[in-house]
């Protein structure tokens, strides 16, 4: 069985995404970056309205070297679809289609497309950036942030802890279409992603990628721990590193022990004001997700 | 030429102009009345009839950006939708044309809900007319198929590249039977050769496509999507005749003037009505009356030069529509008045409006707005609502 | 590897604008050093060339040398630290832009 094991030497020198606009630090586009270090140059770039198609399309600075385009916010697998079918019918070979979505362009607006491009069956692969909120837009609460998190549109004061919600379980909500291959990922694991992006190039069929990728600007923090945030989220158990293909998960890690949801909370912005009976529920829903999948995935 | 005739709906003569434009994309989402159109599509690709790959998408909002994403690499496509589809899929709408793409969609014209109904009017697409969409719409069958073949060639010109809606009325078009000819596919194959576009990614050499920008250039961008869609005017005649050249029909370019020359009053038509009010105008004229009917083709490009020279020979004009813009007039009329103003002659107007949600416009009704445009010298009312079941005041 | 700077005149005719929305990918005209408060500054003898930094710097301005340790690309380099932060061998330092002008 082929190992998909990629190492940061392997990765080629070429820069395809490069001079763009986006903040200092951002997490986002370590995701899109080394994506494309592994697809290479004949990919098909599909990006909605988000912060990656906002920095880097701003006439007359174009910072995707490959081809690339923005969809309308609602369009990424619809869009993916299209450019994959009309590729294979003008004869071109070997080539990628990536889709790169925010939170809220795949879980909540591009939702129905997203499911629609699996459906069909679709050979894309669609990435999706996971910063928790609309952050674009300037942090409005999206289906993908987490409990307590304070948003724009998600406050916290005396009567409100943040957001009230949890995170929408898109990797398995996904899975359930039969989905070629899904998994989850963190910037805080390049390693692990890089992996997963080689199988993603060599799997028949839609492939959908969730990493986490954390934003200084949304979730105020310091630009400097970007990498280091995303790496706490999984190893305080607040997000996981998995997979899912032919019918069955794969938990790529399964820490014995997590680091306290606090030393990972603590260090930003949008958690700051979280009381003890807050952190309280955060880490009994974690425990129970966690429960759920070491009883189901192991 | 060989003679190949078949007995066919609107919705079907669709379907044959758009195997013979040979695209390689459908991407289609079903809506009444447009079904048949998708049905038999997906007919053709089952029996190898048609080589293209049949997308089902999950949406209007999605055939759209579906068929975006064809035409992103060169590639040719097609969609066809009708009413609530097509407001669904407004924001695709507008985009493909701010992007280029010459993609070709087919709408059957239904009314918008609420209330619901499935018949026709054609307040779908004349709420998009701002789209940036070329707009044609058709009278029978026959002009259905054709114009097809020629939306693609205008559409995929280097100088227009923009989107084309080609508009059938709902059921009275999409789903009446009628003779039509089919043209020989080696004959449109030389007529609509596959188009080369720089406006597409391309591994040699890679492009941002749909890209954004600041204020200090957006500006421009419009201003030359505007001047494709008025440059399209020449293309869509040149095309036309060309087409009446190689097939032997053609539909006299934006407009088509039947009996209008010499006439007192004349209605301006959208569509199938035209057909009727051409039945009336015949016998009209029998009788003495001279009357004319001036069928608008294209709403988009607006056919300003042949609108203005209608206004210059005929002092009284009626504009009949199956549309009203709430809270002021029918928006074809706008479109007819606005042309008019440049003259320096002053023409009476008057807007029609019946057929919504799919009432039937009647030869009698016809006769009534003739009989009220000849007997008037002004209008009081600028906008009178036809084929009222009921008195429109107590 | 990288797209380079090029020239880039306001149009003044709408000939010279490309007549769709489509540009040429990677085509640069303006530089983001500007942004940066702090500079990452990488000391070639405590490298041990794990390329960590290279992996996970947002802006791609961490290069490979031949000898496979790194060296950064300023002109696009916005200082976020992450490159320092993450340094396992704490090879790299972050220095204030004025406080090098001085020395």
């Amino acid at each position: 069985m082929n190992n998909f094991n990629i190492r940061p030497k392997d990765l080629t020198d070429q820069e395809y995404f490069y001079g763009h606009k986006a903040c200092a630090g951002c997490g986002a586009t370590i995701a899109v970056r080394l994506a494309l270090k592994v697809l290479g140059e004949r990919t098909y770039s599909v990006l909605p309205a988000n912060c990656m198609s906002a920095v880097s399309f701003i006439y007359p600075q174009m910072a995707f070297t490959t081809n690339a385009i923005i969809s309308p916010f609602a369009s990424t697998g619809a869009m993916l679809s299209g450019v994959a079918a009309g590729a294979r019918a003008l004869g071109i070979k070997d080539f990628q289609t990536v889709g790169f979505a925010g939170d809220g362009g795949t879980a909540d607006i591009g939702f129905q497309a997203l499911s629609g491009a699996i459906d069909r069956g679709d050979d894309i692969i669609y990435i999706c950036y996971d910063n928790e909120a609309y952050m674009n837009t300037g942090i409005q609460k999206s289906g993908l942030t987490p409990y307590g998190t304070k948003t724009t549109t998600s406050p916290a004061g005396e009567n409100l802890p943040g957001a009230v919600t949890q995170k929408k379980n898109m990797f398995e909500i996904v899975a359930a279409h039969g989905i070629a291959y899904a998994a989850t990922a963190s910037i805080g694991y390049p390693n692990d992603f890089l992996r997963k992006l080689n199988k993603a190039k060599e799997v028949r069929g839609p492939v959908f990628l969730h990493i986490l990728a954390s934003c200084p600007t949304g979730w105020g923090s310091k630009t400097e721990l970007t990498v280091e945030l995303a790496k706490e989220a999984v190893d305080s158990g607040l997000w996981y590193l998995a997979e899912y293909e032919n019918d069955e998960f794969t938990l790529n890690k399964n820490p014995k022990e997590f680091i306290p949801v606090e030393e990972y909370l603590f260090k930003q912005g949008r958690f700051k004001h979280l009381k003890e009976k807050d952190i309280n529920v955060i880490i009994e829903q974690r425990d129970k997700k966690w429960e759920k999948i070491r009883k189901s995935w192991l | 030429m060989k003679s190949n005739r078949k007995f066919v709906s609107g919705d079907e003569a669709v379907a044959l102009g758009v195997r013979l434009a040979r695209p390689h994309i459908i991407s289609a989402y079903p809506i009444t009345p447009q079904t048949i159109v998708v049905e038999r599509l997906a007919d053709f690709v089952e029996d190898g009839s048609l080589k293209a790959e049949y997308m089902h998408v999950e949406s209007e909002h999605s055939a759209m950006a579906a068929a975006m994403g064809v035409s992103s690499v060169g590639a040719r496509a097609f969609t066809a939708t009708s009413s609530q589809g097509l407001l669904h899929m407004a924001e695709c709408v507008h985009y493909a044309s701010g992007a280029r793409f010459p993609i070709v969609m087919m709408n059957a014209n239904r009314s918008i809900a609420v209330p619901w109904s499935i018949y026709g009017d054609q307040r779908d697409s004349l709420s998009m007319l701002d789209s940036g969409w070329i707009q044609v719409y058709v009278e029978d069958a026959q002009e259905a198929l054709d114009m097809m073949i020629q939306a693609y060639k205008v559409a995929e010109n280097p100088e227009v590249m923009t989107p084309f809606m080609v508009n059938l009325d709902g059921f009275v078009l999409t789903h009446t039977y009628e003779p039509i000819e089919l043209p020989e596919q080696e004959m449109v194959d030389q007529f609509l050769p596959m188009y080369q576009t720089g406006n597409k990614m391309s591994m040699d050499e890679p492009k941002s496509l749909c890209f954004s920008t600041s204020p200090a250039d957006n500006q421009e961008f419009k201003v030359m999507q505007h001047m494709a869609m008025e440059g399209s005017v020449d293309v869509i005649r040149q095309v036309d005749a060309e087409y009446g050249k190689v097939f032997g029909r053609s539909y006299h370019g934006l407009t088509e003037s039947y009996r209008c020359d010499d006439a007192d009053a004349v209605l301006m038509t959208l569509g199938s009505v035209t057909g009727t009010v051409r039945c009336v105008v015949d016998e009209l004229r029998e009788k003495g009356f001279k009357v004319g009917v001036f069928k608008i083709r294209f709403m988009r490009p607006f056919p300003k030069d042949e609108v203005m020279a209608l206004g210059k020979a005929v002092s009284k004009l009626g504009v009949l529509e199956k549309n009203i813009s709430f809270g002021n007039e029918g928006t074809v009329f706008t479109n007819v008045n606005s042309a008019l103003m440049a003259l320096d002659t002053k023409v009476q107007s008057k807007n029609y409006v019946g057929g919504l949600g799919g009432r039937d416009i009647t030869k009698d009704h016809i006769r009534a707005i003739f009989m009220d445009l000849l007997n008037h010298d002004r209008f009081e009312e600028r906008v009178e609502f036809i084929g009222m079941g009921c008195e429109i005041n107590e | 590897m990288r797209p380079k700077v090029k020239s880039y005149k306001q149009p003044s005719k709408l000939s010279e604008y490309p007549s769709t929305p489509a540009f040429e990918s990677g085509h640069l005209v303006s530089k983001n050093a500007g942004w940066r408060t702090f500079k990452p500054v990488v000391d070639a003898e405590k490298c041990v060339g794990c390329l960590r930094c290279y992996l996970v710097c947002p802006d791609g301005v961490v290069a490979r040398t031949k000898d496979n340790k790194v060296e950064i690309e300023y002109d696009f380099c916005k200082g976020c630290g992450i490159c320092a932060h993450e340094c396992k061998v704490e090879a790299i330092t972050m220095v204030k832009e004025a406080d090098e002008d001085e020395i």
